[in-house]
């Protein structure tokens, strides 16, 4: 049994191996950021009886290259009676916090590298749900922030509704986790991995049903997707909070919405179905689980209305909260009898 | 508690969900509306001024850019009331009333399908936008085949029509209405029974059957609020007193309903399409006046009579007599009325539209008073305005 | 039915009653515009005329009154319609509103006071409508230049 490569043992090996999957993982994630706004707009072609991109490259797939380089050349303009300082930070909060919570996401086993045991995550924290829960409160400061900064009416608006809907939402989704890792009896992410290893009947879905549905409902709602795209609504506030950025601030709040996309697809695959586990190598099983995730977010949208605020607000509230605590109840009487 | 504060926001003219040009002043208190103050007229264009100095032949081409969605019904409403000025209404003949008839209805479908897609787009369901548009694709290149335009058709005439119909397109209006019901079947499938789409729609933007008759309302906005009034069944015209058709009423009053409404709409102008097709016979399609009517192309052509009878109506027009009437059609949106006075000479000396939008707009802030933000574009949706015949 | 309605009218405002002109079927009344409030009223309540179809002015320049206003009515119940007209004269140009009577006419009273320039007493709120809120002059009166205000007459062929 191979040692388990850490600082003591081969320091300049490990800060090398670590940079290394650092960079592998933005990379892969940025890769799957420019990818997903074209699987978006082609499979929603598709089922709108359009074709989605088709010019740029073949069959379209250098569209969010030429999407990058021109919001990249797009003229910056900051609003004479925004708050300057507040309108460029907005993005960057809403956009880093998205980007390093998937540090704590484990996407394989252990592989070998120069004789020590090298394990395939970032970090492996013994607070990863907390972590994830804390990073995606943050994320709300950012579209808060946006809102305010702009100086418009409509993306106050919209970043009001996005306060309120976060807050109620974050609760009900930080409550149905709270039934997985009852049962994993560890807030690490890698020790709820290991907890469902074995068979696939193992995997929290089964044995948490309720919590799963739960966690994708309000998931959706907390990265402000259709139906819960309320902040941004086009059609009442004219994109709310980002009605005033353009150019790469615009793409920054873009390219967070999509980040935001899988790193819940990837807490969801992890928490309920088994994380890298499956039938192929650790990461390709988790990047299938994503892309199912992201598939079923891209469908939903293709197929639901908006819900309205106050719609949204007593669901949070009065349906999903409820659920949630029941579903502790239950589970916690199941652990204990 | 504080002191109660409002705040004051622009809705339009530039706004994704105002239909056009409307500009709406909302007073919110949080995201309910306290006061809704609708402007209009950013598209005036002096519709009635332009008619009254030009022929009756030449103000035709006016209507068309009145409710852009639903020109042939607005070409309708025309004709008919300049007939109706000069005493002709009996002398069109039946193929004519029976193209009319069906065209109108076509029209219909098409208004109707470009209301639902913009109002479930309004509400956050895209793909019926884009399921709609398909279709009402089909209608356009009907319009084109049968007038050459694909918007502004111009294909109707005093006393008759410009054109016959072409070869073929019985054909493809019955391929059409063969393939609609199962299209609203799938518009219905992805809204019908969506939970969000109800709770979106039910209960939103009432008005009850005395706020609608006092305020004005027609059409279906009208008919969903119970009140069972339909210009084509109870003052027929073009002859729609011979085809079997429901008015299509309901009680619910809400968006919901007057959603059914149109959408039931649209199946009973399957039938009479269908009706009409079955009506159609071989004939002449213009009046035989020929003080009125232009010439065939081929007398046109080939007979120097034939050329000055064209060139005599083109230059002078024709010159009812004195007086004043007005004809209410059924367009898509409401009763659409054009109240017309002659002063004996060949240019129309008033000509008032009554466009079913202007008034249906003017119900907007009672219905919407005291809901959210989200239930403005609802109403709008609902209400199926159009700015171009708002504004004129 | 429309004559019996006009018959009706005639016996209860005889002296407002001023002709009644029938013309391809339709009837029209004209009515001095003093008493015209009242006289819509009794028509929506006693003759069942609950619908205001439209309502606009006419511009008879030369003519003495110089506008018309034109009330175009229909009752739900019999499908009847009738049609109200009252001239108004240029000096001062007012008419009562009927916008108690009927609500729809609050806007359709707006329209004519911006394109005809004829005010409307009583009306809750007479701004215009359709031109811009400083906007000179009533476009539709007959002598409104089709151009516009300080332009140089159109050249062209209009018709």
């Amino acid at each position: 049994m191979p040692e388990m490569l850490s600082l003591s043992n081969d320091p300049i090996l490990f800060l090398s191996v670590m940079v290394a999957k650092i960079l592998v993982v933005f990379i892969v994630v940025v890769l799957i950021v420019a990818y997903a706004t074209y699987a978006e707009r082609k499979i929603i072609g598709r089922m709108q009886t359009r074709l989605g991109p088709t010019m740029t490259g073949p069959l379209g797939l250098l569209q969010p290259i030429a999407d990058g380089l021109k919001l990249f050349f797009k003229e910056d303009i900051i609003p004479a009676q925004s708050s300057k300082f507040a309108f460029i930070l907005a993005p960057m909060m809403i956009l880093v916090p998205a980007f390093i919570t998937v540090a704590v996401i484990p996407f394989g086993d252990f592989i070998t590298v120069g004789g020590y045991l090298v394990p395939l995550h970032i970090t492996d924290l013994n607070v990863g749900i907390l972590y994830i829960l804390a990073m995606a409160g943050l994320g709300v400061y950012g579209i808060v922030l946006a809102g305010w900064a702009s100086n418009n009416k409509y993306s106050l608006i919209g970043g009001i509704r996005s306060a309120a809907q976060m807050v109620s939402y974050e609760l009900a989704a930080g409550l149905s986790m709270i039934a997985v890792f009852m049962l994993s009896e560890t807030l690490s992410l890698r020790g709820i991995v290991d907890a469902q290893a074995g068979s696939v009947l193992n995997w929290y879905i089964f044995s948490q049903p309720l919590a799963f549905c739960l966690f994708v409902i309000t998931s959706l709602a907390e990265i402000n997707r259709t139906p819960f795209d309320l902040p941004e609504a086009e059609t009442e506030l004219v994109s709310g909070f980002c009605t005033e950025y353009s150019s790469m601030k615009y793409a920054l709040f873009f390219m967070a919405e999509y980040a935001n996309m899988i790193v819940v697809s990837a807490i969801t695959a992890t928490l309920f179905l088994g994380g890298p586990a499956g039938p192929f190598a650790g990461p390709i099983n988790l990047l299938l689980k994503i892309f199912f995730f992201m598939f079923l977010f891209i469908w939903i949208r293709a197929t639901f209305p908006r819900v309205r605020y106050d719609q949204l607000m007593f669901m949070g509230w009065k349906v999903f909260l409820p659920l949630a605590l029941l579903n502790i109840v239950i589970t916690g009487a199941v652990i204990v009898f | 508690m504080a002191k109660k504060e409002t705040m004051t926001i622009n809705m339009g003219p530039q706004h994704p969900s105002t239909h056009g040009v409307l500009q709406l002043v909302l007073e919110l208190d949080g995201e309910t509306v306290v006061n809704a103050v609708p402007h209009v007229g950013f598209l005036h264009r002096g519709v009635e001024k332009l008619a009254e100095n030009r022929s009756y032949h030449r103000a035709l081409p006016l209507t068309d850019r009145l409710d852009y969605l639903a020109p042939m019904s607005n070409n309708l409403g025309y004709v008919l009331a300049v007939e109706k000025l000069l005493g002709i209404t009996d002398q069109i003949p039946e193929r004519a009333k029976v193209v009319r008839v069906m065209m109108a209805e076509i029209t219909r479908i098409k208004s109707h399908l470009v209301w639902l897609a913009t109002h479930a787009l309004d509400i956050g369901a895209m793909t019926v936008f884009l399921y709609c548009f398909r279709e009402r694709e089909a209608i356009m290149d009907m319009y084109e085949k049968l007038s050459g335009a694909r918007m502004t058709s111009n294909y109707f005439r005093v006393g008759g029509l410009s054109l016959d119909l072409p070869e073929g397109f019985e054909n493809d209006v019955l391929e059409f209405i063969d393939a609609m019901p199962g299209h609203l079947n799938t518009y219905e499938g992805l809204l019908t029974g969506n939970k969000i789409w109800q709770k979106r729609t039910i209960g939103v933007a009432k008005i009850s059957a005395e706020d609608a008759i006092d305020i004005g309302l027609t059409g279906p906005a009208l008919r969903a609020s119970g009140v069972d009034w339909d210009l084509r069944r109870d003052n027929p015209y073009s002859g729609y007193e011979d085809y079997d058709f429901k008015v299509i009423t309901r009680d619910g009053c809400d968006t919901f309903d007057r959603y059914t409404a149109r959408l039931d709409e649209m199946r009973e102008s399957c039938k009479i399409i269908r009706q009409a097709l079955d009506k159609l016979q071989p004939g002449p399609i213009l009046a035989d006046e020929p003080s009125v009517c232009l010439p065939a192309k081929k007398d046109v052509v080939n007979s120097i009579e034939g050329l000055i009878h064209q060139f005599k109506i083109i230059t002078e027009g024709f010159k009812p007599e004195e007086g004043e009437i007005y004809q209410g059609v059924e367009a898509p949106k409401g009763e659409l009325g054009y109240y017309m006075v002659s002063d004996g000479t060949a240019n129309p000396f008033r000509m008032k539209v009554r466009p079913p939008s202007f008034v249906n707009l003017q119900a907007l802030p009672q219905m919407i008073e005291g809901s959210m933000i989200a239930d403005v574009v609802a109403a709008i949706g609902t209400l199926d305005i159009v700015l171009g015949e708002i504004d004129r | 039915m429309s004559q019996a309605v006009v018959a009706k009218l005639k016996g209860a405002f005889a002296a407002s009653v001023l002709d009644v002109k029938e013309h391809r079927g339709e009837v029209t009344v004209t009515v001095k515009k003093d008493e015209i409030v009242a006289i819509c009223q009794f028509l929506k309540d006693e003759a069942g005329y609950n619908f205001l179809c439209d309502l606009c002015g006419v511009d008879y320049l030369g003519q003495e009154p110089r506008f018309m206003v034109v009330y175009n009515l229909y009752n739900i119940t019999t499908k009847e319609r009738l049609r109200i007209k009252t001239p108004v004269e240029e000096q001062g140009a007012c008419v009562d509103t009927v916008s108690g009577v009927w609500s729809t006419a609050n806007w359709h009273e707006r329209e004519c006071w911006d394109l005809m320039g004829i005010k409307f007493a009583g009306h809750p709120d007479l701004r215009r409508i359709l031109m811009p809120a400083d906007w000179e002059g009533h476009p539709l009166r007959k002598d409104y230049p089709l151009q516009g205000p300080g332009r140089d007459p159109y050249q062209g062929r209009l018709s």
